[in-house]
């Protein structure tokens, strides 16, 4: 499999695995403008997905569709980062996620904006303009969390205790980053590791939350190896397509 | 269906496009919301018209895409080629000013950056919720008329 193959299934997975737990909201929602709030949302990283996976499907030659790459690989063969799969939890929980994302899929969507592969760029530049929105809706709702009441802002902080851990693996680059850097494709991705953070801690500040201690134990999404809480996502995700091979809407 | 042959000139097939309301805001053409970047003749085949999604989720692309083959088919233009061109990536300001007009007279807020009541046109309003019925529309209330009401975003 190609570095490059590799890079876009992790960003696609990335970005299909957040919108399908964000989809687990719909119709149970706090409120409807939540409800419809978290729907957008997936919705715009199923598009970026879908994207993604269809450049990815042609860079690997082997005339797999964007559906056949969705719903055809195992557990092992998703290369999306940990916290993506981390389940719903509370609304606090899953804002704390969607902010800790969305700020880091801003980074690197603003870098591949300026990638030497044109395609990717383009989605990219595409994708940045959907993402700030997101990191404001999410940022806006973690101030409103954590400078809340003393139940929401216990909440909302055992929530970034409980993820902060996984926040690692963004920035831990490897041989493929190393690759993708070197040819222009894609930026370095321990260097974005600086503006990310400019962006979460003044959210943080606000929130009147404590930013947890980094630990030094890495989980390895982009590299196959998965939280216990992947396979049950999948399983829903891609039941019709296994039950009903060739299946059409 | 009988396909006769149609003029091979970029304005008529504008015409056939305009006329195609947006499946989800059918008071604007696709036209009028900046969807098609252009429409050209290539070598022998059929027009070519270049279409970019408004979101990248966007699930009215499918829809709009498979409206304008039937409607150039239907206009007698056979061997239509879509494109889907991503960059320039769409914007609210590719809107036209006569999606501006039509928006507000359809109830929503057109997306400038001054939000007004598109009932009794005040000024006074608020933000209910960042998102609305479709990608592409916030929630707003008018604290004059206590009306609520969908607002185009700007993006």
């Amino acid at each position: 499999m190609s570095a490059r193959l590799t890079f876009l299934l992790r960003l696609a997975d990335t970005s299909l695995v957040l919108a399908q737990r964000l989809g687990e909201w719909v119709g149970h929602a706090p409120v409807l403008e939540e409800d419809l709030g978290l729907a957008n949302l997936a919705l715009d990283l199923l598009g970026q997905a879908r994207l993604l996976l269809a450049y990815a499907g042609e860079c690997e030659g082997r005339g797999r569709s964007e559906d056949d790459l969705a719903f055809g690989r195992d557990g092992a063969e998703y290369v999306n980062v940990a916290l993506a799969e981390q389940p719903n939890g509370d609304f606090g929980m899953t804002i704390v996620r969607q902010v800790l994302l969305s700020a880091y899929q801003l980074e690197v969507y603003e870098a591949l904006q300026h990638s030497s592969d044109a395609r990717l760029a383009q989605i990219a530049a595409k994708a940045v303009k959907e993402t700030r929105y997101h990191l404001r809706y999410a940022g806006g709702w973690l101030v409103r969390l954590g400078d809340g009441t003393a139940e929401s802002h216990a909440r909302v902080q055992a929530a970034l205790d409980a993820l902060w851990r996984f926040t690692a693996e963004l920035f831990a680059g490897d041989a493929i980053d190393r690759e993708m850097a070197e040819a222009g494709i894609a930026p370095p991705l321990e260097q974005l590791r600086a503006g990310w953070l400019r962006r979460i801690v003044p959210v943080l500040e606000q929130a009147t939350l404590r930013r947890p201690a980094d630990v030094p134990y890495r989980w390895h999404g982009r590299r196959g190896e998965h939280t216990e809480h992947l396979g049950y996502l999948l399983a829903e995700l891609q039941y019709l397509y296994r039950a009903h091979p060739g299946a059409v809407w | 269906m009988v396909v006769v042959s149609a003029p091979r000139a970029a304005e008529p097939v504008w015409r056939v496009l305009e006329a195609i309301p947006d499946p989800e805001l059918p008071a604007v053409s696709i036209v009028d919301l900046g969807i098609v970047r252009y429409v050209e003749w290539r070598g022998t085949q059929g027009p070519h018209v270049g279409l970019t999604p408004t979101y990248s989720g966007c699930p009215a692309t499918a829809v709009i895409r498979a409206t304008v083959r039937e409607a150039l088919q239907r206009a007698g233009y056979a061997d239509v080629c879509l494109e889907e061109i991503l960059t320039p990536a769409w914007s609210s300001d590719d809107l036209s000013r006569a999606a501006h007009a039509k928006l507000a007279a359809f109830g929503i807020a057109p997306p400038s950056h001054e939000v007004a009541c598109p009932r009794c046109g005040s000024h006074a309003t608020r933000l209910l919720s960042e998102f609305g019925s479709t990608p592409c529309k916030a929630h707003h209330c008018c604290t004059a008329c206590l009306e609520p009401f969908d607002r185009f975003k700007c993006l």
